[in-house]
């Protein structure tokens, strides 16, 4: 039986149909989960993808924390679920308290879409499990506000335990450490800012975030078989 | 226009229900007193136009003639409302009244036209069940007077016309035009007009995936900000901008209506700049008095309402839709009844407002963004709302279609007194009380056409003759090379140009490339390619053959990625028409276009008018905008780079020089322009048959390259790798063309034979540059197909060499491309 995975999507996604199928290609099947969703059931992965969720009003993910679906969303990850936070997904995933930090403007204060390089630094999380450390990836970012901060007490945590999972080889937006994802304590919940499904095919000039996104579908088959 | 079979009319079941019908209670009271009609005296009190009566008209943008023929029109003297609803709704901006007699003229059929000019979009058919949606509009007013709300409800309002369609918007494209970058205020402009578009079109999830940037000095005081949408449906779900169905509900959907952008399109888009725009990123005083009447967006209600729309058309709910831009209510509610040859009843009380104490004629005006009107069946509004309950979009039933035909133009039809033709009537309610009564059509369609005078502007021939192909000298060819540079990454860096993982070539290639595919679109390996082009520098010398070349080029930019041209949409750009000199120059572009269609065989499905476009009396140049659709029958792999592979040869297709005294013409060319301030002299001329051969090869070459082979094993690798680069020359000529494909790769190349500094720089059309290791093959595959070829030069090496003529670093050539846009328009903060 191949692995669920459900893509949440808020009024003001856009990224759902994109990560959708990049997830399909990565062996998954795939389904949308609309954000007034109180039930998650049957799904073995959760992504939360990109966009505007309800329109990036107050600040990126600050209503989108709750819409409904991000209590039952809270309750997988604390059982073990795997849930992935992609760009907005992820500024959604520090709003709710699912990962620590907090996600502000770009240094230089400008929106930016352009390809990033990227370093996978920690293997310990359900996104880089099948990647070697040190691998380099070519993805592209696509934010206005993904400039990763956190606290010092926050950032030695996350050094110490190996929980920045992949850095920016050029850092494009003035985050702390060149951070580009973390994952919590437990590796199962991860947030990047690079968005993986736009690196899904050779067509769109890069695929290197298939073997994350790989990567993502055989943990959340270790929580099915179990 | 033809429709497709496929888009039915009403089921004639929900013409004869009987039973109730939910709608608001206003809509159903007994008839209106005519009195308030046939008396304008009798002027609603609550109105608020605070005018003298007898120049109300003028104000409204209305000259005297046109009153009369409204007078004539409706056998009385309009109320208030009434006239408000003709003053936008003849506006040059809706009613094309100065360019009509013109657009005539242009080619509108063929083969793949499933709609042409005259709906929200055009369409055509791309195969495999697949349509293709596109449009080109102007938001260049608004934009001078407040560049990021200007730029993006430009956004949102070309992408309302897409979905309208039935169609997904799937791509953006922006062409700009603005005033050297050394003055304050146009870096603001620039400023303004980046952020509007990239926070609109990012948060609404279109990407921009292409455009144009353009400075000259004539922008100054009035940027251009145009922008062309395209949108992909099944075809199946094709819908019109109709009304049908006697008893039908007239629905409302989206955001309230407030007082933003009344008198959009008239006092703000059909007339010129009287004050200056000068001084530091301040605005100056023809600018400010404006600025209420532009419109503010918000793109989050955008995307639920492209969501619900979709919707809705997927659910089979709505009989005919249509969007509120230009004119609101007024434009929506005539327009969509004029269409479907009906009437239609609207009560402005039951439009949901944002703002208290709104006058009917300002609700029916109002510009207020993001709005649809849809046309539903009684005995489908229930799950109309249910649906857009789900998207969080409000929808409101503001009236009912009906075959009310107005009587007192009936009647003077009847008597053959009445030139016009009859149609349903737009009657308009404040609850009880009728404010309007309008034949629909007499706004839609009955607008005056004037036939405006015509002449040459004087010193044609003297400009023409100074030419400055023989009297201008060589110079230093490198740093005029390094002035023409220009990288506007610094622009699409701030646009999302990749959302739908379709964009295979996106922003800074020669076109375009796109997979044809996006939520709903029945799935295929097919590919289409979008390219907006322009010279105004061309179409200042001749407008007819300046816009022929512009055409030429758009057509070469398709074939650089493999795309057969289906389709060209026009933005017109122009000056004051009541200047003899700028309707001599509209006349001229739209013949220069017609014939150049023709001869290349393309129609042009849809366009836009933006007339007016002048400050302190001074008119822009013509700036006519060429969006050109192409489409890739299979589209498995990358086309060739814009590159110069270490090692490859480069090969010049197409003939070197023309024929007669001026091999190598310079008129018009961005080094005569931009590096010699020579504006006069002859354009280049265009053989089409060589063109046509030219591209036609090109473009079956990349082609086989993006399709791969046929057989399972094939498939995954292309089969045809004689290709290693391609890119077209065009603006800046053959200098600029080699630069930016070793700046794409940061090689060199050493070109040589290069007949000084006349071939290097001149804008002769029809030639492709192509990189090769196996250049025998290619030349003699060219020759085969009748296209001259010649090998220039070896890539390679870190300088950029052209004998004789050039000989710098490739470091050199990035600072100077690099630092033309981004170091002038980063802030000190991204520096640090």
């Amino acid at each position: 039986m191949s692995v669920r995975v459900g893509v949440v999507v808020f009024p003001g996604t856009n990224c759902e149909h994109d990560t959708l199928a990049a997830l399909e290609r990565a062996g998954a099947t795939a389904t949308l989960v609309w954000h007034s969703e109180e039930r998650l059931e049957g799904l073995d992965a959760v992504v939360l993808p990109g966009g505007f969720a309800h329109g990036d009003y107050l600040r990126p993910g600050a209503l989108a924390r709750f819409s409904p679906v991000m209590g039952v969303v809270a309750r997988f990850a604390a059982a073990g679920g795997p849930v992935l936070g992609i760009c907005n997904g992820f500024q959604v995933l520090t709003e709710a308290g699912l990962l620590p930090g907090a996600l502000v403007k770009n240094r230089g204060l400008r929106f930016l879409c352009a390809p990033a390089r990227l370093r996978v630094t920690s293997a310990r999380s359900v996104l880089t499990c099948d990647v070697e450390e040190g691998t380099e990836l070519e993805i592209p970012v696509n934010h206005f506000s993904g400039s990763y901060v956190c606290d010092a007490r926050t950032l030695a945590e996350l050094r110490d335990a190996e929980r920045v999972v992949l850095r920016y080889v050029e850092n494009p937006n003035g985050s702390i450490d060149d951070i580009a994802g973390v994952t919590n304590a437990q590796g199962n919940v991860v947030g990047l800012m690079p968005h993986p499904e736009r690196a899904s095919h050779a067509l769109l000039g890069s695929t290197d975030g298939m073997p994350l996104l790989r990567a993502l579908v055989r943990a959340a088959a270790g929580v099915h078989a179990a | 226009m033809s429709v497709p079979a496929s888009v039915e009319e009403p089921q004639p079941e929900a013409l004869t229900r009987t039973e109730p019908q939910p709608q608001p209670q206003a809509l159903t009271r007994p008839e209106p007193q005519p009195q308030a009609l046939t008396r304008p005296q009798a002027q609603p009190q609550s109105q608020g136009l605070q005018h003298d009566p007898q120049l109300l008209h003028r104000s409204l943008g209305l000259t005297d003639e046109e009153l009369g023929r409204i007078v004539r029109i409706l056998g009385r003297h309009p109320n208030e409302l009434e006239l408000a609803l003709y003053g936008v709704m003849w506006s040059e901006h809706c009613s094309y009244k100065s360019s009509r007699l013109h657009l005539r003229r242009l080619p509108t059929t063929g083969d793949r036209v499933l709609v042409g000019p005259g709906e929200n979009a055009a369409v055509i058919d791309a195969g495999d069940g697949i349509a293709v949606a596109i449009r080109i509009e102007s938001h260049n007013h608004p934009s001078a007077i407040e560049p990021h709300q200007g730029a993006a409800t430009g956004v949102g309002g070309i992408l309302r016309d897409i979905f309208a369609m039935g169609a997904r918007p799937l791509a953006v494209m922006d062409p700009l035009f603005f005033g050297p970058l050394d003055d304050a205020r146009q870096r603001w402009l620039v400023e303004g007009v980046v952020s509007g578009v990239s926070s609109y079109g990012n948060s609404v999830g279109v990407p921009t995936v292409g455009g144009e940037l353009t400075f000259d000095p004539c922008y100054g005081g009035n940027p251009l900000v145009n922008v062309l949408c395209i949108g992909a449906l099944p075809v199946e779900r094709l819908v019109l901008g109709r009304a049908s169905g006697t008893g039908n509900l007239a629905v409302l959907l989206g955001a309230t209506t407030g007082r933003d952008g009344i008198g959009g399109v008239s006092v703000l888009a059909s007339a010129g700049f009287g004050g200056g725009g000068e001084g530091g990123g301040g605005e100056g005083g023809g600018h400010d008095a404006k600025r209420p009447n532009v419109q503010v967006g918000d793109p989050f209600e955008e995307k639920r309402l492209i969501e619900a729309c979709l919707a809705l058309l997927d659910a089979g709910l709505v009989v005919g839709i249509q969007d509120l831009g230009g004119a609101g209510l007024a434009c929506a509610t005539s327009e969509i009844a004029a269409r479907g040859g009906v009437g239609m009843d609207i009560d402005v009380s039951a439009v949901p407002r944002r703002e208290p104490g709104m006058a009917a004629w300002e609700v029916m005006t109002s510009e207020s963004q993001e709005r649809m009107l849809a046309i539903v069946t009684p005995e489908t509004w229930p799950a109309v709302e249910e649906l857009c309950r789900r998207w969080e979009v409000r929808a409101s039933v503001i009236g009912t279609v009906t075959d009310d035909a107005p009587h007192d133009v009936l009647e003077a039809a009847t008597q053959g007194s009445g030139p016009f033709k009859i149609s349903g009537r737009l009657r308009i309610r404040e609850g009880d009380v009728v404010v309007g009564d309008v034949p629909a059509s007499s706004l839609a369609d009955d607008a005056p056409m004037y036939d405006r005078p015509i002449r040459a502007p004087a010193g044609l021939v003297k400009h023409r003759a100074d030419d400055p192909t023989a009297s201008e000298g060589r110079g230093d060819c490198a740093a005029d090379l390094l002035a023409m540079l220009r990288d506007p990454s610094w622009i699409y860096r701030q646009y999302d140009h990749q959302l739908f993982l379709n964009t295979v070539v996106g922003p800074g290639g020669d076109a375009a490339l796109l997979r044809l595919a996006g939520p709903g679109v029945p799935p295929s390996e097919r590919g289409v390619a979008v390219t907006t082009d322009s010279a105004p520098r061309w179409c200042a010398i001749d407008p007819r053959m300046g816009v022929a070349l512009v055409l030429a080029e758009a057509i070469a930019n398709l074939a650089c990625v493999g795309a057969v041209p289906a389709a060209v949409v026009d933005c017109l750009n122009f000056g004051n028409p009541e200047h003899p000199e700028v309707m001599w120059q509209l006349s001229e572009t739209v013949d220069g276009l017609a014939d150049a269609c023709r001869a290349l065989e393309l129609p042009v499905i849809g366009g836009n008018v933006s007339l007016y476009n002048e400050s302190t009396g001074e008119d822009i140049l013509p700036t006519p905008v060429l969006g050109v659709v192409g489409l890739v029958e299979r589209l498995r792999h990358r086309p060739p780079p814009v590159a110069l592979p270490e090692g490859s040869s480069v090969v010049l297709l197409g003939s070197r020089r023309a024929a007669g005294d001026r091999p190598y013409p310079l008129g018009g060319s961005r080094w005569a322009v931009e590096c010699r301030g020579r504006r006069h002299g002859v354009l280049p001329t265009l053989d089409y048959e060589a063109h046509l051969r030219l591209t036609g090869f090109v473009g079956s070459l990349v082609a086989g390259t993006v399709a791969g082979g046929e057989t399972a094993v094939e498939r995954d690798r292309p089969l045809d790798r004689l290709l290693d680069g391609v890119h077209d020359v065009s603006g800046g000529g053959l200098a600029v063309a080699l630069a930016e494909m070793a700046l794409a790769g940061g090689v060199g190349c050493h070109v040589a034979g290069v007949q000084g500094h006349k071939e290097l720089f001149t804008e002769l059309p029809s030639r492709i540059l192509l990189t090769t290791t196996r250049s025998d093959e290619l030349c003699s595959r060219a020759a085969a197909s009748g296209v001259p070829a010649e090998v220039i030069g070896v890539a390679g090496g870190d300088r950029f060499f052209v004998d004789e003529l050039v000989d710098i670093s490739i470091v050199e050539l990035a600072r100077a491309w690099e630092g033309s846009l981004a170091t002038r328009m980063t802030t000190r903060l991204e520096r640090a």
